[in-house]
């Protein structure tokens, strides 16, 4: 009785009725009012714009019942504003809308995880198909919808993979705020990606997409209702997206303690923003791109169909406008994460601070500039080729720049082998051979038989999954005992590193062989003479699986069972989140810090505290 | 090369000069390990020397691969060198030098990329811009090789591939027959969506989009057969989309085309127009 009555009001719970309320709503709607008036929609029980209009009203559902409406609400009715909502203890405050920046930072820890695995699964999936070089066990249009919802899900859930859980939990902490600029907005920002994620994932009953992540037209034209599902999905990721880059723009610029200047603000401080930037740029593209092509599913425009006026080049010129920047929102984190790390495991200053800053922002510069080399042989711009070749060469000198910062800080330090440690330097091993794996990507010549080619996979996975996913697991050992209280067990923690990174590299690297001996990427039928590579392939990546269920038994035993408290310094950080207790108290800090240096005194004698006890109260 | 001045030992230290270590074996793994990846694993890259194009591919790897080995050296040398090295005892939390920066450094690392950058960049441009690399130029190329071409259409459709001959009167075939020795002008276009023409053993690739026509450029070398398959996601049989080719020498090649023009003549006049051109209708300039 107790349970069913605390599970009435705006919450998860709530969220979750109203959707499917509002989902029905938009179907029956978009059925009774509209589907009889278009006559081509004929005797099939459902057409695109109730698909459309279904999930629509289920997201507008979702977040009435979490709540979100609320405020809005209030206001409307005269009530004064606030700042924030139900900042409270225990456990319920993770089931609905709370603006404490800790909760949504484990929040989108445990919500983007749980997309993350669905998506491993899936590449187990793919991994199963392709042990055989022909038909295997799925249909090509499952096959294809696999493949879809794999790619689509980690390059749509995990551009927030460290800006989500790792941004929203440690920004504030780290400039000495007690909140992020716009509290709600962040609540907003993952409940829309949880949304999302259930709209995805839902295509299966609408009979899949068959684009992959890109959803190149005509084929997107073409496709099942299942499409919509993509294209709503992205759309709402790119709104997730806008929103909690503009969010993290406004609070680091905004709301940085006093003498916290430019150049003491914590390097992952820096990646954070860099990527917030490029976020905010990029995303709106993408809504307005798949925002056009909903309309030339439903509403009969023609702005990407050659045959009515439009063009099909239009949609890879604005998919790819957003999709590079989109792959160094998912790089840059993962520099920032490093960058942040060695310093407190070779026990020595950050080197070259100015020149890792220039190096996140000139990468987040020049990736602007390149978006043209996922086109070099579709017929675009043949005059433009040696350009966008120059631009995306140039991108390595800034990397460069984090490689060149990480190394000099490595150099004559004092390396302490944890398990943060391991996967950062991890990091330049796999970063290494993908980004001298892009060099051949974007050398047309070399590019002619690499492109759309298994070596490309390849290249993206080693620069993703070896760039960002091991960056994710550091940032996972070293800051999720700060978060939770508890540590994570160590022995576990390192045959889970040893494991990901050999199986890690025993999957990938020998699929740039794959894709030189001329295996194109989502196929389900490759050359008989390939086979021997591909079930090595398939192997090595269940291993990889079975690795990161280890990780998620460490996850769960250490954070539900074990429970052995963090030390509130467990790495002799001097990065302030470590100066606090562990877990971080609601408000953060009793009195706002005042910053004397950046967090890397290592070494330096009589370097200041970062944590003063004397400024003055009040500010929030 | 990153390394250099760093290395200043403190004075009255016994620690070693780290910096002078790892530069020697970086020269050593260098120069041991650049002649064998320029002479073993360059030519040994895909697509090989099915035509001009294909092995100017091979020569381009060659060379990147090449000027690439020493930056794996480097890093190699460094982290090898560097994590046995520079370890802290064991439980211990010791400081290490409080080092923040080094201009010489930076900017020896800063002008060393650039000129690799550069070099890449440079050389690439070059190798592009000779006669295409194989690579979809589209309807107006840049690069384009002097002399005779036979021109061939490529009609990508799904998930099928057409191949059209305008100077045999517009013949069809649904096997690309090519004769040796001769610069083919492929005609790359599509009926329905997006498909990626791509001859793996000659080295082009040249995406079909409709209603755009996609020049590639590819020179045939000796007789020979070749795969293509589509590169491009097109829909549910993808994977199934793929034809074999032939090279085939000069006496083969006329006998083949005098039969296919004279099997298509008597279907031609009842084709559309369109069938009888390879450019297709409207033409579209890409971008």
């Amino acid at each position: 009785m107790t349970i069913a009555r605390r599970l009435i009001g705006f919450n998860l719970f709530g969220g979750i009725v109203l959707g499917i309320a509002g989902w029905y709503a938009g179907w029956y709607g978009a059925h009774e009012v509209v589907g009889p008036s278009l006559d081509y929609f004929g005797d099939i029980d459902y057409n695109e714009l109730s698909v459309v209009l279904a999930y629509l009203g289920g997201v507008v559902g979702f977040l009435a019942g979490l709540g979100f409406f609320n405020y809005p609400w209030a206001r409307l009715r005269g009530y004064p504003p606030t700042l924030r909502e139900k900042e409270t203890e225990g456990i319920g405050r993770y089931f609905g809308v709370c603006t404490d920046h800790k909760v949504v930072g484990i929040q989108y820890l445990w919500g983007i995880g749980l997309f993350f695995l669905i998506g491993g699964l899936n590449a187990m999936l793919i991994r199963f198909e392709l042990l055989r070089p022909s038909h295997q066990v799925f249909p090509s249009g499952t096959y294809l919808t696999i493949v879809g919802l794999h790619g689509t899900m980690m390059m749509g859930m995990m551009t927030s993979g460290i800006l989500g859980p790792f941004g929203n939990y440690l920004v504030p902490i780290m400039i000495g705020a007690r909140r992020m600029a716009f509290p709600r907005i962040e609540a907003l920002t993952f409940w829309l990606l949880m949304a999302a994620g259930v709209v995805l994932e839902t295509t299966i009953f609408f009979g899949g997409f068959p684009t992959g992540w890109t959803g190149y037209v005509p084929l997107a034209n073409e496709a099942n209702p299942g499409m919509d599902n993509y294209l709503i999905f992205f759309a709402l990721v790119g709104i997730s997206m806008t929103l909690l880059g503009l969010n993290m723009i406004a609070t680091i610029v905004t709301m940085r303690a006093p003498g916290l200047t430019w150049t003491r603000l914590p390097i992952f401080v820096w990646g954070v923003l860099s990527t917030a930037v490029l976020m905010v740029l990029a995303a709106p593209v993408l809504i307005a791109t798949l925002g056009m092509e909903l309309l030339d599913r439903t509403a009969q425009t023609t702005f990407f169909i050659a045959s009515g006026g439009g063009s099909n080049y239009l949609y890879q010129n604005l998919f790819w406008v957003f999709g590079h920047p989109e792959v160094y929102i998912l790089a840059l984190p993962g520099f920032a994460i490093v960058l942040e790390l060695l310093p407190v495991f070779a026990r020595k200053p950050l080197w070259g601070y100015r020149l890792a800053v220039a190096g996140l922002m000139g990468v987040a510069l020049l990736s602007w500039m390149v978006w043209q080399h996922h086109l070099f042989v579709s017929g675009i711009n043949g005059d433009l080729r040696p350009f966008y070749m120059l631009s995306t060469e140039l991108i390595s000198i800034p990397t460069g720049f984090t490689f060149l910062c990480g190394m000099m800080t490595l150099w004559r330090g004092q390396i302490r082998f944890t398990v943060p440690m391991l996967f950062c330097l991890a990091w330049f091993f796999n970063f290494l051979i993908g980004g001298l794996s892009g060099v051949f990507l974007s050398d047309v010549p070399s590019d002619v038989t690499t492109h759309g080619s298994f070596f490309s996979m390849a290249h993206f996975h080693y620069t993703i999954m070896g760039g960002l996913v091991f960056t994710f697991m550091a940032a996972i050992y070293y800051w999720v005992p700060k978060m939770t209280g508890y540590q994570l067990n160590e022995r576990l923690g390192k045959i889970h590193f040893w494991t990901m990174f050999v199986f890690f590299n025993s999957t990938f690297a020998p699929l740039f062989a794959a894709g030189f001996l001329g295996q194109p990427r989502r196929v389900n039928n490759y050359s008989l003479g390939l086979q021997f590579l591909n079930d090595w392939v398939s192997v090595s990546a269940f291993l990889l699986g079975l690795s990161m269920l280890l990780f998620l038994y460490n996850l769960i035993s250490s954070l539900a069972f074990a429970k052995v408290p963090a030390p509130a310094n467990p790495w002799d950080s001097k990065s302030i989140e470590f100066q606090l207790p562990s877990p971080v108290p609601v408000h953060n800090f009793d009195r706002i810090p005042v910053f004397s240096s950046d967090p890397y005194g290592y070494g330096e004698p009589a370097a200041p505290v970062a944590m003063p006890a004397g400024a003055p109260a009040g500010r929030d | 090369m990153a390394s250099g001045p760093a290395t200043t030992t403190p004075a009255g230290s016994a620690e070693p000069n780290h910096g002078r270590r790892i530069i020697g074996w970086w020269i050593a793994s260098s120069i041991v390990a650049t002649p064998l990846v320029a002479i073993f694993l360059g030519p040994a890259i895909p697509p090989g020397n099915g035509s001009t194009q294909g092995t100017e591919q091979v020569f381009d790897n060659t060379w990147m691969v090449s000027t690439i080995t020493p930056v794996i050296c480097l890093l190699a040398v460094f982290f090898l060198y560097g994590l046995r090295t520079f370890r802290a005892p064991a439980g211990a939390v010791v400081d290490g030098p409080p080092l923040r920066s080094d201009t010489r450094i930076q900017v020896l690392w800063i002008a060393a990329t650039s000129v690799i950058v550069l070099f890449f960049a440079g050389f690439g441009s070059y190798e592009l811009l000779q006669n295409g690399a194989g690579g979809g130029q589209g309807p107006s190329p840049v690069a384009v090789p002097s002399g005779q071409k036979l021109e061939v259409q490529v009609i990508g459709q799904q998930w099928n591939w057409t191949f059209r001959y305008p100077s045999l009167g517009g013949a069809e075939s649904d096997q690309l027959v090519l004769p040796a020795n001769t610069y083919i002008e492929l005609h790359v276009t599509s009926l329905d969506v997006v498909h990626s023409f791509w001859a793996y053993e000659l080295g082009v690739k040249a995406d079909a989009n409709p209603d755009t026509d996609n020049v590639a450029y590819v020179q045939t070398k000796d007789p020979r057969t070749f795969h293509v398959r589509c590169a491009e996601l097109c829909g549910l049989f993808h994977g199934y989309m793929v034809r074999n080719g032939r090279v085939v020498d000069s006496a083969t090649w006329h006998a083949w085309a005098k039969k296919a023009e004279a099997n298509y003549q008597p279907v031609a006049k009842f084709m559309p127009p369109y069938a009888h051109t390879y450019l297709p209708d409207p033409q579209r300039r890409a971008g």
